[in-house]
């Protein structure tokens, strides 16, 4: 971990009709640093999510990626410019194979044009050799080289969740955003995932910000922790210090 | 180079195929079996073929509904008649420009129609692209060029049957080609969750309008193919029902599947020169249609399955088994059929 | 003053028209609004409910019964083809793409159609006169009496419908069901029932639509109703889709312009310049005019 800020936000924040869904949400991810972004149901964290990939357009404030502002930035372009995501409930290219599925991300750092890839001239040979071997490395990385040729659709529930994630790898994020990676897994997939997680960051050196709205899962991996309920933070720090925090026990509680 | 050595043998033996397939029907042709009557129908198949295919990219590739592809055949029809009218150049040159020239006008207006509507979430192609039809027709109807509501005449009969069957090939060819490169991945991947597309960096708006401009290029293509085969135009062949035809055919083979494309417009179109005298119940028969194969069978004949000449050749000789990665238009599917197109 | 009067005069026309247009849009609205398909065969239920009338006039006049009772036979027989349409062709659909939907859509439409033409032959047949209204006279204008019921009809049914929506238990089950159709369930809702008692309103809204529109045009054909929907539907996106006074505006609207179009420009260009003002809707604001923006939940 370096003491580069990579992602930064400055009172960002997000109105639907009058009502305020994220206010004054200001954070810091430094370089290849993994941050938990915890709240209750309905706190607001895929609104954040949703901001930070330009789903939503802020009303207010601002998304700086490396020292540039990214406001009014589509989500194709939020994800060129390195955050990449995943969803709470999963979308995967339901009728394409898994290694397709990959290779979608993969293809959009791809170089060769229409005409190139219609009359199949070196290029085209080069590149999709050079992504047919990427992907299927990526494939690898995840236990997933076996399904290959399958229909994302056909993969277990546990698998397509980590098909997701390899497909958002695939993007060459700098900043990964996963949207409860955990849900519907056992204690031991959890276990399991959250140390793939560790292994993602490490050998991708990237950021990672994390969603999950049980704080358990999240206190043994994540170095800093963002805790937001209604839309605002109401704590930030180390997991022991936002653990023992009042205001996130009342939070959570619901006093 | 394994990867694209099999590719490359398998365009091969795709080629020799077509070749074949286009040497049994001259020799029929020349031994008096397939007559003139039965060469139109060729004709007409292939153009159907064509215009097939070019909608299957756009609602069953992409999964937008489009229903006006006999609007965009009908400005290839008209742009390309009017250059073979004043064209000094020999017949096959002519032909094949006015087929340029017409697919480049229906692409234009494809992106003028595209641009405004793609951009936006919802159905509104199909609301916009059916009144789009309805309107060119109009317009050709009342254009002093377009020869107003008597028709278009004087055409030379440019088109024949070696030229519609290669134009076909080369059509299908490039998309199968397009379907298998990283823009075809993107426009499928478009078709099964655009919002998850977007996240993947996928330029969704751009491949959408993309998709469609080439689709209403090759329905130009078409046209002028069928202007230059019948001769004479008029506004009336390009209703809203020929549209509906189209989709038919891309409905029936299965949405997605060019294969299905194919065989639906070989059949349907013969079945329609059988039938000729049922005409009036043609329609009704194809609006059921369209709603028992959407409630009892959404994936048509053919689901995504796409036949593969060399695939066959490999079982027959027994050359190679198991799931070996391939490309290209051998490409193999996943065998289960998927009905959430 | 010539010009003003007729002006005025295709002002009117376009209102008359837009009032038609208004009440099929209405329907299109709230289907939409509820099963989020553009139902295509929605512009046919104007052309059955036209049969419909065509049937049922002479029979009530032979019987001594007041021409005009026809709306209610057409109102009944319409609500119970879209309930149908609804539970056989767009129900088995509801978790399939929207393109299935769609197509079925389409193909239910064009069944209506040809099914029609086989049975009452492709040719347009006369429409006996339905009401017996006496002109009223605004200043130097004549106003027919057909024309200001239509323009009243139109309106005193938006209104009540807007009540309808707004007020009543079933109403507030439909905007439940329209935002939300699971959570809807979950909170104790029919879901089926809610949107086939919508069905059943949007097409008995054609059902009046189709007998309004006799009155005005007195002939039937069984392709009457594709150009007519297609219009009105234009009308419910350009007063923003699922809004009920922006179907009664946007309905307005394109009979205006239409009106307009065909008394100034050309008549053949009406129907282009119609669907140039949804392209123009769509590219500047393609929420509709009273349409509220709302981000679609990833």
């Amino acid at each position: 971990m370096s003491d580069k800020i990579i992602l930064k936000t400055e009172n960002l924040g997000i109105t639907f009709g009058g009502l305020k869904a994220v206010g004054d949400f200001n954070m810091e991810l430094r370089e290849k640093e993994l941050v938990g972004l915890i709240g209750p149901n309905g706190a607001g964290k895929t609104t954040i999510f949703n901001l930070l990939t330009g789903v939503y357009q802020p009303t207010e404030g601002a998304i700086i990626l490396d020292g540039q502002t990214m406001n009014g930035k589509k989500p194709h372009q939020m994800a060129k410019a390195g955050i990449c995501r995943t969803f709470q409930n999963i979308r995967l290219f339901k009728g394409m194979s898994v290694l397709e599925n990959v290779k979608v991300a993969f293809g959009q750092n791809m170089k060769y044009n229409v005409a190139q890839g219609i009359f199949r001239t070196k290029s085209y040979w080069q590149e999709e050799k050079e992504i047919d071997e990427k992907a299927r490395e990526l494939l690898k990385m995840f236990h997933l080289e076996e399904f290959a040729g399958n229909l994302a659709e056909n993969l277990p529930y546990g698998q397509q969740r980590k098909l997701e994630i390899a497909r958002a790898l695939a993007g060459s994020p700098r900043v990964l955003l996963l949207d409860e990676p955990a849900a519907g897994m056992n204690p031991t997939e959890t276990a399991e995932l959250m140390e793939s997680i560790e292994n993602i960051r490490r050998s991708f050196d990237l950021s990672i910000l994390l969603i999950e709205h049980d704080m358990s899962l999240v206190m043994g991996i994540c170095e800093r922790i963002i805790v937001i309920d209604y839309g605002m933070i109401i704590a930030s720090g180390t997991p022991y210090e936002v653990a023992n925090n009042p205001k996130v026990i009342g939070a959570y509680l619901g006093e | 180079m394994k990867l694209s050595a099999t590719t490359k043998r398998s365009n091969l033996v795709n080629l020799i195929g077509s070749a074949v397939l286009f040497a049994v029907i001259m020799a029929l042709s020349a031994a008096g079996i397939i007559d003139r009557y039965l060469q139109g129908v060729l004709i007409i198949i292939c153009i159907n073929i064509i215009l097939a295919v070019s909608l299957n990219l756009t609602a069953g590739c992409l999964g937008q509904l489009a229903l006006g592809h006999a609007g965009f055949m009908s400005i290839g029809a008209y742009a390309g008649a009017i250059f073979a009218i004043y064209s000094p150049l020999p017949g096959e040159i002519t032909l094949i420009l006015s087929m340029l020239i017409g697919g480049a006008v229906a692409a234009v207006f494809g992106l003028l129609v595209g641009i405004p509507v793609l951009r936006l979430k919802g159905d509104y192609l199909a609301i916009i692209t059916l009144g789009f039809g309805e309107i060119i027709r109009v317009i050709m109807e009342n254009l002093e060029i377009t020869g107003g509501a008597s028709g278009l005449r004087g055409i030379p009969n440019n088109t024949n049957f070696t030229t519609a069957y290669w134009v076909m090939v080369i059509v299908i060819a490039v998309h199968f080609t397009l379907m298998w490169s990283r823009h075809g991945r993107s426009i499928k991947a478009i078709c099964a969750d655009d919002i998850a597309a977007e996240a993947a960096g996928v330029r969704t708006t751009y491949y959408k309008v993309f998709t469609f401009t080439i689709s209403a290029f090759f329905a130009g293509i078409a046209g002028a193919l069928y202007s230059q085969h019948i001769g004479l135009l008029s506004a009336k062949a390009f209703d809203f029902n020929r549209s509906i035809e189209i989709l038919v055919l891309v409905v029936l083979g299965g949405l997605g599947s060019f294969t299905g494309s194919i065989v639906a417009a070989t059949g349907l179109t013969t079945l329609t020169e059988l039938l000729r005298e049922f005409s009036d119940w043609r329609m009704l028969v194809y609006a059921l249609a369209l709603i028992l194969v959407m409630l009892f069978k959404p994936s048509g004949l053919f689901g995504r399955y796409e036949f593969s000449l060399t695939r066959l050749i490999d079982r027959i000789f027994k050359k190679e088994k198991g799931s070996k990665p391939s490309r290209g238009p051998e490409k193999k599917l996943p065998k289960k059929e998927d009905a959430k197109v | 003053m010539d010009q003003l009067i007729l002006f005025v005069k295709q002002l009117i026309n376009g209102i008359q028209v837009g009032s038609i247009y208004a009440l099929v849009a209405l329907g299109y609205t709230m289907v939409y609004g509820i099963v989020k398909l553009i139902n295509f065969a929605h512009g046919d239920f104007i052309m059955v409910g036209a049969y419909v009338t065509l049937a049922t006039v002479p029979f009530l006049i032979t019987c001594g019964l007041p021409a005009w009772a026809c709306i209610l036979v057409a109102v009944v027989i319409c609500a119970l083809l879209g309930v149908t349409t609804e539970r056989v062709a767009y129900k088995p659909l509801r978790n399939s793409p929207r393109i299935s939907a769609l197509i079925t859509a389409i193909g239910v439409s064009l069944f209506l159609q040809n099914a029609f033409a086989l049975a009452f032959s492709p040719e347009p047949q006369a429409i006996q006169t339905i009401f017996r209204l006496n002109a009223v006279n605004i200043g130097e204008i004549q106003v027919a009496g057909v024309t200001l019921l239509t323009i009243v009809l139109s309106v005193v049914i938006m209104l009540l419908l807007q009540l309808f929506v707004k007020k009543t238990k079933m109403g507030k089950a439909m905007r439940a069901v329209s935002e939300d159709s699971a959570a809807a369930q979950l909170m104790g809702i029919n879901v089926n029932t809610t949107i086939s008692v919508t069905f059943a309103i949007g097409s008995a809204l054609a059902a009046v639509a189709a007998v309004m529109y006799c009155a005005i045009y007195p002939q039937v054909d069984p392709y009457m109703g594709s150009l007519l929907g297609l219009k009105a539907f234009i009308a419910a996106v350009l007063g923003g889709i699922g809004v009920i006074p922006g179907a009664m505006l946007g309905g307005f609207v394109i009979g205006i312009a239409e009106s307009m179009t065909k008394a100034y420009i050309s008549s053949q260009l009406a129907d282009a310049v119609v669907f140039g003002i949804l392209i123009i809707v769509l590219l500047v604001k393609p929420t509709g005019i009273l349409g509220k923006n709302v981000g679609e939940k990833v």
